[in-house]
């Protein structure tokens, strides 16, 4: 089999974002940079299948600038083959742009399976797997919790609203991934040794011209400090009297 | 001026709620620039019978799609025909629902019209002739402005954003055939399990009562579900250590990489409030907190805090909450 993961480098969400001085891009000074959750589990389910059958090839591949060369290396530190950085001075915020540049590289690659995350927690658009699949004519099954393999079929859980979705499709196939699929190895000392070695090949990206544009960004005023009303269940009757008259929700 | 295009998810034959938010989505725009709302109902034969209640909210017409593989989630065949009633129909936009199906179903659209989309938007105006959205990003510590260039714009609205509102139009059914052949789809759901009957979904409850880790297991997610069970209107959510710990399922978790929420009210029992499960609940509007750890950061979002042990807390709390509604 061959196996593509696309990948995105993300900052870590646990801080407290600035507005860059254009007023339209998050600033990006003194963020942690790493791999995307959705995107990790993406590599380990490509991997998973690779343990089964050793013959697999799996390909990571990022878009952006040099220093997405850093959750390419983390990739083929978990046990990816080979990766391949799609060169651009920044990450589009419109997904059909990136999903353009992103296609491009994978018509001709002879791909089995192509996995992505299911989204990104910055843009938190979630539409790149989906709009490659449709551009290069292949199916997709979105947001995937489960997934089991049978020669050329593959059969796949969804999470939806109170239930799950069980969902059959032909290989090959674009599959995005959702939380629960799996837990993400860690990349053993000597698996980040031989990740060194591995072929990491950076090209331009052929991106898409973007339909949608940021043109302000806003943070949301933070919820007002929090309130103990009291301690123990001594305190039950004033929070019921609150809920009624102050927030009316009861 | 251009109709507006409304894309009404059902679920085994019945309208969910965020159809009527889709439409009502739709409405306000049509109102501001007279246009016409046209939604679109996909389902197995009979659902058309649906469609007067689509135009309660303001459906102007409602272009009704029947067929047997349309019983369960059809996403080839519905992509199919609600992309090419768009590119026939003159919409200046299309607006989807941001659930499971609609965020499976918006980008395949967008991509075979190769036109712009936003999802899990919030606000809708227009300007000039690009419609302009709000977008929450960075797990919603940011909110962006974002234009649409192209027409139509493909707009995929949030739960629980666009309350919905009556405005009864005529609603005109009109029926047509899907495009393709929807027995014939390559991507296959064979089967949906759906959690007991009448249990609230959390993107739509208007209370969610979550557990976290101190709860200490899962059999003491009873007393979860009773305080939910006395709000009546709740549904029950967790955090990603209890879905991880499996003491709930993968599909009630609220944070980061699970459900985001935003219901009237949010009961944190036992939650410590980590940055994880916070991105998650921190839009809701009244948030309740109750955790023997006053240093917890849930404490810092709590509209009301309460300091003591779970384990008498919210026993005291389920009885007079049903004391409460008893009294009406």
């Amino acid at each position: 089999m061959k196996i593509a993961v696309c990948i995105k480098r993300v900052p870590d969400m646990d801080v407290r974002f600035k507005i860059a001085a254009n007023g339209t891009s998050v600033d990006d000074t003194g963020l942690k940079f790493d791999i995307n959750d959705f995107d990790a589990w993406a590599v380990e389910a490509a991997l998973q299948i690779k343990d089964k059958d050793p013959a697999t090839e799996v390909v990571a591949i990022s878009l952006g600038p040099d220093t997405v060369q850093e959750v390419i290396r983390k990739a083929l530190s978990m046990g990816a083959d080979r990766g391949v950085q799609l060169k651009a001075d920044a990450v589009p915020f419109d997904g059909s742009a990136i999903a353009q540049a992103l296609a491009t590289e994978l018509k001709d690659g002879g791909y089995d399976l192509i996995f992505f995350g299911k989204q990104s927690p910055d843009s938190s658009n979630g539409v790149v797997g989906t709009i490659v699949a449709e551009q290069l004519g292949l199916p997709v099954v979105t947001a995937i919790s489960k997934l089991e393999l049978s020669g050329a079929t593959g059969t796949a859980k969804r999470e939806i609203e109170g239930g799950q979705e069980f969902v059959s499709f032909p290989v090959p196939a674009v599959l995005t991934v959702d939380q629960g699929l799996n837990t993400a190895r860690y990349p053993s000392l000597k698996g980040i040794m031989a990740a060194k070695k591995k072929p990491l090949e950076s090209k331009p990206a052929q991106l898409g011209t973007p339909a949608i544009t940021i043109t302000a960004l806003e943070l949301p005023p933070e919820r007002a400090a929090g309130r103990i009303i009291g301690e123990g269940a001594a305190a039950v009757p004033e929070l019921v009297r609150l809920l009624q008259t102050e927030a009316k929700v009861l | 001026m251009a109709n507006i295009f409304a894309f009404a998810e059902a679920r085994e034959g019945e309208l969910r709620k965020i159809a009527f938010e889709a439409v009502t989505a739709a409405r306000a725009l049509a109102d501001q620039s007279g246009g016409a709302v046209h939604a679109l109902l996909v389902g197995a034969p009979g659902i058309a019978a649906k469609a007067s209640q689509l135009a309660a909210y303001g459906a102007d017409s409602v272009i009704v799609v029947e067929h047997a593989a349309f019983d369960k989630y059809n996403p080839e065949a519905t992509a199919a025909t609600a992309a090419e009633r768009i590119r026939s129909g003159g919409y200046d936009v299309a607006i989807f629902p941001t659930s499971a199906l609609g965020s499976d179903l918006a980008p395949r659209v967008a991509a075979k019209l190769g036109v712009g989309l936003v999802t899990d938007v919030t606000a809708i105006a227009r300007e000039g002739d690009a419609v302009v959205v709000k977008h929450p990003m960075n797990i919603g510590k940011v909110l962006a402005t974002v234009r649409i260039a192209s027409t139509p714009a493909i707009v995929a609205i949030r739960a629980n954003s666009f309350t919905p509102a009556e405005s009864p139009k005529a609603g005109t059914v009109e029926q047509t055939q899907p495009v393709g052949d929807p027995s014939a789809s390559r991507v296959v759901v064979t089967e949906v399990k759906l959690g007991g009957g009448a249990k609230l979904d959390l993107g739509e409850a208007p209370v969610i009562v979550a557990g976290g880790r101190g709860l200490k297991g899962p059999e003491h997610f009873t007393l979860v579900e009773d305080l939910a069970a006395a709000f009546g209107n709740a549904a029950v959510g967790a955090t990603r250590v209890v879905t991880d710990e499996g003491w709930r399922p993968h599909s009630d978790q609220i944070g980061q990489t699970g459900r985001l929420v935003s219901p009237q009210l949010y009961v944190a029992v036992g939650i410590s409030g980590a940055i994880q499960h916070l991105a998650g609940m921190r839009t809701s509007k009244t948030i309740v907190a109750i955790n023997k750890d006053k240093e917890a950061p849930i404490f810092k979002v709590a509209d009301y805090g309460i300091v003591g042990d779970l384990f008498e807390v919210v026993p005291a709390l389920t009885s007079a909450v049903k004391e409460a509604k008893a009294r009406g």
